[in-house]
């Protein structure tokens, strides 16, 4: 992979950055592309993609034409953030319907006109652990959201952020770097939207990082339906103070490859983080969900149900890590994931893992793969319902329980209706 | 309307129908006695299609088609129905849902038009009212958590909705108290029809005090060793089976 010239990128000329961007750029040439030797990349091989050759940006992305339909997203029709081809599109944005206890900038705008705020997170140095792909967007990131919901507010319509993938000629690789803080006490919630008609092969490398200040709560769901042939990768930091608030869900539908390595960092006492997910894989789709949670605080509650169904070739691989650190007495941490098999060439590798170093500790994991109950396929057919609409209603049935508490209920049943469509016709 | 021809089915490579002949016309109600590993069960499942019941001999043919070449939906949508002995629970899968589900798919593959929303719902109400069902089970997941009685009244009402024309009910009686024994009968009897049958499956006589049949057949070793009326049903409740077996000449069996 060829990586762009540090050069160019927004913010350049500022000292801190570059230096930052380079000492980036010079870890990822020695550390190079994650291997399955790491063991968060054991079962999620990246040699096809090595083979492969993007071009660093899509020069026209400010204004290729996005057809409308695209960026709907059943329920969300407030506030709307719109990336197409991984550069910020004002355009096709509605921020004016932003509550006023919220500033958002795109990030290639704050570092341009006020980046010193940004100095404390861009400008830290990578960490020894890093993979390649978080150090290539800390050179490379162009783009993204710079967050703030003030100390207080309470925000009841979600903002929807939309990653649209569109055809660009080539293959493009875009990196795009979230930073998103909630002040004290603050409510706020944020739709994820991944979306293409491409048929280019985009390759997209998604860094955020979400502060929850105290008795704040966040309710993040992401949507997935990025075009077959995109890559996907992303990396979330989240670190939640006293009492924060995590809500988690996740549909991921799309992608030939696609990962989400979700970090919480339940930094502060009693804070507490859910997700609820689900995979739905066709062809020879790879989706990898890496969930790391750490408790470091006292009386803090982690609590994770996942769902898994891989058809045709597909790999599902689902790693569910709940590590308690010293003196994170009281912690409560259970991880859950099934997953359904609906072919003998498809594959689902699942570890839930636990990590205690703490006492008064609760925590429970367990996983499991398995096919579609031959019984309960006769019970339905015996009552007339074909056996591809039997699979359908039972896989639906299966990762419906991931669904519950999405919000608003519009999408909720959007996220169902998508969860139906996703599966094969017919399978034998 | 349902004709069964010297069947012989196995199943895990043990043979438990071994030359069964049945024939049912509209309107019958045929009662199919037996004791234990008799086969009542398997003839239940090879007519509705269960997977791993292999028929090595005989036919089975509704309204003349040959039954054992369709698969189980295409039975249900010709008119086929069995009640489970041991019915399924599907959690995640609503009950008003999924039958309105099953309904529609019967209607659509039969070239009917499919019923709406409000349509189902009145269709469902109704039926609801009849059999005495508590209208809360319609919004739960299929069976789940259901006692076995609620199962067991589950499937006769699903029985209602679909108007089945031939109606196999597996045991449907066993583990039920008098009361829901007699509204699972009133819920078969309410179906009784010059254009429909019912094969009732028991083990016992007493469902038959309700479910007053036609005919009563004997099933014992995979055969049909007995045939009569009602009156059957009463004589092998006061003698039991060991006098069926008794009284049956060998070649009977044949």
């Amino acid at each position: 992979m060829q990586a762009a010239a540090v050069p160019g990128l927004p913010g350049s000329g500022l000292a801190w950055l570059d230096d930052a961007r380079d000492q980036a750029l010079r870890a990822f040439v020695e550390r190079g592309l994650p291997d399955t030797r790491n063991e968060l990349w054991k079962y999620t091989a990246l040699r096809a993609l090595q083979q492969r050759a993007y071009a660093p940006r899509d020069h026209e992305a400010a204004s290729r034409g996005v057809a409308d339909d695209l960026l709907r997203l059943d329920g969300c029709d407030g506030p709307r953030a719109v990336f197409v081809n991984g550069v910020f599109r004002g355009d096709l944005s509605r921020l004016d319907e932003l509550a006023g206890s919220i500033t958002l900038q795109p990030l290639s705008h704050a570092l341009q006109h006020r980046p010193e705020p940004l100095r404390f997170l861009l400008g830290a140095r990578a960490d020894e652990d890093e993979d390649g792909f978080t150090l290539l967007n800390r050179a490379l990131a162009a783009d993204g959201l710079v967050v703030r919901v003030a100390d207080g507010a309470r925000v009841s319509q979600p903002l929807h952020i939309v990653h649209v993938g569109t055809n660009a000629g080539s293959a493009v690789a875009w990196h795009l770097r979230d930073l998103i803080e909630l002040g004290e006490g603050a409510s706020f919630a944020v739709i994820e939207h991944h979306v293409g008609d491409d048929t280019s092969g985009h390759l997209a490398n998604l860094v955020r990082t979400i502060t929850l200040r105290a008795h704040a709560r966040l309710d993040w769901t992401i949507v997935q339906r990025a075009s077959e042939d995109a890559t996907l990768l992303r990396h979330t930091d989240c670190v939640l103070h006293d009492n924060a608030e995590l809500d988690f869900h996740a549909l991921e539908l799309g992608g030939k490859l696609s990962r989400h390595e979700l970090r919480v960092d339940l930094a502060g006492d009693r804070a507490r983080f859910a997700s609820r997910g689900a995979f739905v894989l066709d062809g020879r789709q790879h989706c990898d969900t890496e969930v790391l949670v750490t408790h470091r605080g006292r009386d803090t509650v982690s609590d994770s149900l996942w769902r898994g169904v891989a058809s045709d070739r597909a790999r599902g691989v689902v790693h569910g890590r709940i590590l308690v650190q010293p003196g994170a007495d009281g912690s409560d941490g259970s991880f859950y994931n099934k997953n359904l098999l609906l072919s003998p060439t498809a594959e689902i590798d699942t570890r839930p893992a636990l990590e205690i170093y703490a006492d008064e500790v609760k925590a429970n994991h367990g996983a499991t793969v398995g096919q579609l109950d031959d019984n309960v396929l006769f019970y339905l057919r015996s009552r007339g319902i074909p056996l591809d609409t039997a699979r359908r209603m039972l896989v639906r049935a299966f990762c419906a329980v991931t669904l519950d508490g999405i919000r608003p209920a519009p999408l909720r049943g959007f996220c169902e209706t998508l969860l139906a469509e996703q599966l094969p016709e017919a399978e034998a | 309307m349902l004709k069964i021809e010297n069947l012989h089915a196995r199943v895990a490579g043990k043979e438990i129908l071994k030359g069964l002949s049945l024939e049912a016309k509209p309107g019958e109600v045929h009662a199919i006695m037996g004791p234990n590993g008799a086969g009542k069960s398997t003839l239940g499942n090879v007519i509705a299609g269960r997977a791993g019941y292999e028929v090595t001999q005989g036919s089975v043919t509704f309204d003349g088609n040959d039954l054992l070449a369709m698969e189980p939906e295409a039975r249900a949508a010709a008119g086929v129905f069995l009640a489970f002995q041991y019915p399924v629970e599907i959690p995640g899968v609503n009950n008003t849902y999924f039958l309105r589900a099953a309904l529609n798919a019967q209607r659509k593959a039969r070239g009917e038009t499919e019923l709406d929303s409000m349509q189902f719902l009145k269709l469902v109400r109704e039926r609801v009212k009849e059999m005495g069902m508590t209208p809360e089970l319609l919004n739960r997941a299929v069976n789940e958590g259901f006692s076995g009685g609620e199962k067991k009244r589950n499937e006769v009402f699903q029985m209602a909705v679909l108007e089945p024309r031939l109606a196999i009910l597996d045991e449907t009686d066993s583990g039920l108290d008098i009361d829901a024994l007699k509204q699972v009968a009133e819920g078969v009897n309410r179906l009784r029809s010059p254009e429909r049958s019912s094969l009732v499956i028991t083990h016992y006589q007493r469902l038959l005090d309700y479910i007053v049949p036609d005919f009563v057949h004997v099933l014992a070793d995979g055969r049909i060793v007995e045939s009569g009326d009602a009156t059957l049903a009463k004589e092998l409740e006061a003698h039991g089976y060991a006098w069926v077996r008794d009284r049956t000449p060998r070649e009977a069996h044949a």
